[in-house]
């Protein structure tokens, strides 16, 4: 029992770990391509501790709900992140929750975040806000659809068990599956505000997204608050990797070594995806805020004909 | 045993709305009524809880029959799981209600028009959950429609309630018209009107249709199934919001009882293409609903268009229940009737909640227009917080109730693909989006509806003035905020609750979740699905009371108040910030263009021109444009025609008579 909740709690400890080194190395790599030196991969966390360690300024309208944002999101995204299998398969927890209520967990903490973002009443966070909104209005569906994608192969909503159908059945080259891959990529991409969809390296731009929500925030909540979204992309990637890659993963009641061995395959597979994404942000530019609307209307139609494919296509 | 009780209670609510008729307009009139009502629908819930509980020990269902309503006849009453589970479901809403309007109804200045019709109101609706045969059934429906209506156009003087009265009124009629048809084509053509004889009468296969097509509009058209809902945003609104709460909360849920009765219970087994019909209808509801409500500033009518959203979802579970059940999935009928079922609950729930805020709201500010609100969570925080958990649990989000049905719902949509059918084969999946879709913009509506009232800066001196409301609306608001959270946590005992109901119903029911570790809901089993809320809510507690402590013990836990920053340029006035229109313009920009052809037209003065700009927005509602405007001219036309006969000569009217007799003996000779 203990020994279960150790893992667990190790689990957790390592996205939280993870998620800042993550962003430095797509960090990185992007300065490279671009021809800068660029920042240690390990500045996020030196951001991180700085911030912290600032006076939190709060603009003197601010209700209750502004101050608890940031734990909430970051708490909730946390959760989530520690919930979708990195190392290992099976793990105590992994029943409490399945794919649609780490879906669910993502939109609470959206939900809040937006709140707060129209709490202090200017006009940058009712921008961020809306519009945050109408992308997710898009991109959610789409995630849901994809999660249909997946549950319907493998008979299955816990990712634990998606995770173990894709390692073991022999899946080959299915249809549906390059279609919610492809899909996921792109929800992915849009969640998270990455190039194309939102640039978070800015927040002075007129498309400017998830930036402009959290303009009031600083100290300890700026802290959580991009503790937060760096644990989503944490998230995501876990997700796709878990998913789409899951070899190397130590299955239920496995031994120290494949543990070990599962968690050497986790960080370079995560090393691996922070690179592609970096490659992917330097290649592409920068949409208008209402053509992410046809990117995400793509991910949908591309998740709705994934489930459409194996409803028609399931024999009786 | 208890439905003794039921019909014992019932007539104090019509003593009371008898008694309170001459004294209305005294202070302590209100108080009293209220009081009254409070008590007896605590006594008709316990009566519910424990007509649930007995029939989850296999009690068979009470009848009982009183020599009222027709000679000879009588009225007969009937109190099974189901009609146990929807006492409570009205009752634990009406008690809610009934303790909010001990306050709310204070402010009330028409006392007269209100006080008398609340506890008819509440009566007709738990007369229709424990009716038996078509004649009470009818009769409760009409008693529930015309309370309803009468408190709709309590505040006649403003033209709109008018309006709102009389369309109600028209399609109310329509209701009962369509029910009407279904008991007569049900009854044999009026010869069996008791349930039980209808129940085991075998029915033709087109007459069973028809039945279920006049059952679908009849009861749709009281709950709000696109294309029939179109009373609903103008009618609830129009009510104090106490009754505007009951309206959406409870008397929409009358209406799936009824629905749920008619096909599930007295029809027998089921075709599949009822389920094709009622799922599709019930996935555009789901997806206009929440369209409608986006596009809307005023809250309570936004309110009201959710509960058109809920309605769909609700019938996505009843449609996918009867197309399990009649290719003979009784596992995948009994999980998609509790998704039904669960949300039926959960909406009662968080609308009336949300009508209270709303109420809350419009006593403390005179306001209902959004735009005209903002920053209430400094005046009134009990209210903003309980609206807050609300919106949360109508947005579906974990670890609220809300979440719980949908997660049902969507677990159900996941088994269909073994429905044999093809059009069910690409419609489920479809509809699976339409629910995803709608969440995401429920919650879009729901940021849009709590951050533009209760956050930012106020808009109005009104809304800055706002101050809490009074103590027991308070406790009413706090009630129902516990009763979404405790069914987030314990959804497995709620599903247990519901077992005989779907029992009864469909022959099944979802694994007993008592017996699961940790109380997790499971949906069928443990390696296909499960969900824990309350292990959810404690990780979640514990993971942000970590950086917490680790913030009061290792970093600055300094606050300092300052100015807004918004990028250096802080703006002072309130007009600045976003309002619900500007929220809702990239949204409206997505979907409604498409869906209401909205436009926006810009006149955009040049440099130097002094004149202001405008910016003017056309929407066309396509259910006005395409179905009702159509109707209502065709009917004006027809009644033009039919007009001229007034002015014929005598010998004219005479000869027309003789006409339509000689027509009429043709006929019936044709038929013999």
């Amino acid at each position: 029992m203990i020994q279960y909740l150790l893992l667990q709690g190790f689990q957790m400890m390592l996205v939280l770990a993870v998620a800042p080194l993550l962003i430095g190395i797509v960090r990185k790599v992007k300065s490279r391509l671009l021809c800068r030196i660029g920042p240690s991969v390990f500045q996020p966390y030196r951001d991180l501790i700085r911030l912290a360690r600032k006076d939190v300024v709060v603009a003197h309208n601010a209700s209750w709900l502004f101050l608890v944002t940031p734990y909430i999101v970051f708490s909730a995204i946390w959760v989530a992140a520690a919930l979708v299998p990195t190392y290992a398969l099976g793990l105590i927890f992994s029943w409490s929750a399945d794919i649609i209520v780490i879906v669910g967990l993502l939109a609470l903490a959206r939900f809040f975040q937006a709140l707060a973002g129209l709490d202090v009443g200017t006009a940058f966070g009712g921008i961020g806000t809306s519009r945050e909104m109408m992308i997710a209005s898009l991109a959610e569906p789409a995630m849901l659809m994809i999660v249909f994608t997946l549950s319907l192969l493998a008979q299955s909503t816990q990712l634990s068990s998606i995770a173990h159908y894709m390692m073991t059945v022999d899946v080959g080259l299915r249809v549906s599956c390059g279609l919610a891959l492809l899909g996921l990529v792109m929800v992915a991409i849009a969640e998270n505000g990455r190039i194309p969809v939102d640039n978070p390296a800015t927040h002075l731009e007129l498309t400017m997204v998830h930036e402009a929500m959290i303009l009031e925030y600083s100290g300890r909540h700026l802290a959580l608050i991009e503790l937060a979204a760096a644990l989503k992309l944490t998230l995501y990637l876990s997700m796709l990797v878990c998913v789409f890659l899951p070899w190397g993963m130590a299955l239920n009641g496995a031994g120290t070594l494949t543990l070990v061995i599962g968690v050497g395959v986790y960080l370079s597979k995560m090393a691996a995806g922070g690179t592609a994404l970096a490659l992917l942000e330097v290649t592409v530019a920068k949409m208008r805020v209402f053509r992410v609307v046809d990117f995400l209307n793509f991910a949908l139609m591309l998740g709705l004909l994934a489930a459409l494919l194996l409803f028609v296509s399931r024999s009786i | 045993m208890f439905l003794p009780f039921v019909l014992c209670l019932v007539p104090f609510l019509f003593a009371a709305g008898l008694l309170v008729t001459p004294v209305a307009s005294r202070s302590w009139a209100s108080f009293a009524l209220y009081g009254v009502c409070l008590g007896v629908t605590c006594l008709l819930l316990a009566v519910g809880v424990l007509g649930l509980a007995a029939a989850g020990e296999g009690a068979p269902p009470q009848l009982m029959r009183l020599p009222l309503g027709l000679p000879g006849a009588g009225v007969g009453f009937r109190l099974d799981s189901l009609s146990a589970f929807f006492l409570i479901v009205v009752n634990f809403a009406a008690s809610a209600a009934s303790l909010f309007a001990i306050g709310y109804g204070r402010h009330e200045h028409a006392p007269g028009r209100v006080l008398p019709f609340y506890p008819v109101f509440l009566a007709g609706m738990n007369l229709v959950v424990v009716a038996n045969d078509a004649y009470s059934f009818l009769f409760s429906w009409e008693l529930m429609s015309v309370a309803s209506w009468f408190l709709v156009i309590a505040h006649h003087r403003e033209r709109e309630n008018r309006r709102a009265g009389y369309v109600y009124l028209i399609m109310a009629a329509i209701s009962t018209q369509a029910l009407l048809i279904t008991f007569g084509l049900l009854s044999d053509f009026g010869r069996v009107l008791d349930f039980e004889a209808i129940r085991t009468s075998p029915h033709a296969v087109d007459i069973a249709r028809l039945a279920v097509l006049a059952a679908v509009i009849g009861t749709g058209a009281k709950a709000g199934l696109v294309p029939l809902h179109v009373w609903l945003p103008l009618a609830h609104p129009a009510a104090p919001s106490h009754v505007s709460g009951l309206m959406s909360g409870i008397m929409t849920k009358v209406a799936i009882y009824g629905l749920v009765r008619i096909v599930f219970d007295l029809l027998g087994p089921p075709e599949w293409t009822w389920g094709a019909g009622i799922l599709f209808l019930g996935g555009i509801t789901a997806v206009v609903g929440v369209l409608y409500a986006l596009m809307q500033h005023d809250l309570k009518r936004l309110l009201a268009y959710h509960t058109v959203e809920n309605i769909g979802i609700i019938a996505i579970g009843l449609g996918l229940a009867l197309a399990f059940r009649a290719n003979g999935f009784a596992l995948g009928a009994a999980l998609a009737l509790t998704a039904a079922l669960f949300h039926v609950l959960n909406h009662s729930l968080f609308k009336s909640l949300l009508f209270f805020g709303a109420g809350a709201v419009l006593t403390a500010t005179g306001e209902r227009d959004l735009e005209r609100l903002g920053g209430l969570i400094r005046g009134m925080p009990v209210t903003a917080f309980c609206f807050l958990v609300g919106s949360a649990a109508i947005s579906a989000l974990p670890p609220l109730n809300g979440f719980v049905s949908e997660w049902l719902a969507l677990q159900a949509i996941l088994i269909s693909p073994e429905l044999p059918q093809w059009i069910l084969k690409f419609l489920v999946p479809m509809v699976g989006a339409g629910l995803a879709l709608s969440a995401a913009l429920a919650a879009a509506c729901f940021v849009k509806a709590f951050g533009i009232a209760f956050l930012g800066r106020a808009r109005t001196v009104a809304a800055e003035r706002a101050v809490e409301t009074d103590r027991t609306s308070q406790a009413a608001m706090l009630i129902l905020v516990a009763a979404c959270v405790l069914a987030g946590l314990f959804p497995g005992m709620v599903v247990d609750a519901l077992a005989p109901v779907v029992t009864m119903l469909v022959g099944s029911h979802l694994p007993v979740q008592s017996s699961n570790p940790w109380l997790t809901l499971v949906a069928s089993t443990p390696e296909r699905s499960s969900y824990n809320g309350l292990v959810l809510m404690v990780f979640i507690a514990l993971s942000a009371l970590l950086p917490a402590l680790g913030i009061y013990g290792l970093a600055s836990r300094k606050l300092r108040r300052a100015g807004a920053w918004d990028c250096g340029y802080p703006e002072t006035s309130s007009a600045t910030q976003y309002t619900a229109a500007s929220f809702a313009q990239p949204i409206r920009r997505v979907f409604a263009s498409v869906v209401f052809s909205a436009s926006e037209q810009i006149d955009m003065p040049l440099p130097g021109d002094a004149r202001p700009a405008r910016l003017t927005l056309g929407m066309k509602d396509p259910v006005w444009t395409v179905l009702y405007r159509p109707l209502v001219e065709t009917v004006n036309a027809a009644a033009a025609v039919v007009g001229r006969a007034r002015t014929l000569s005598i010998r004219q009217h005479l000869s027309l008579v003789y006409a339509v007799l000689i027509l009429l003996l043709v006929v019936l000779a044709l038929w013999q």
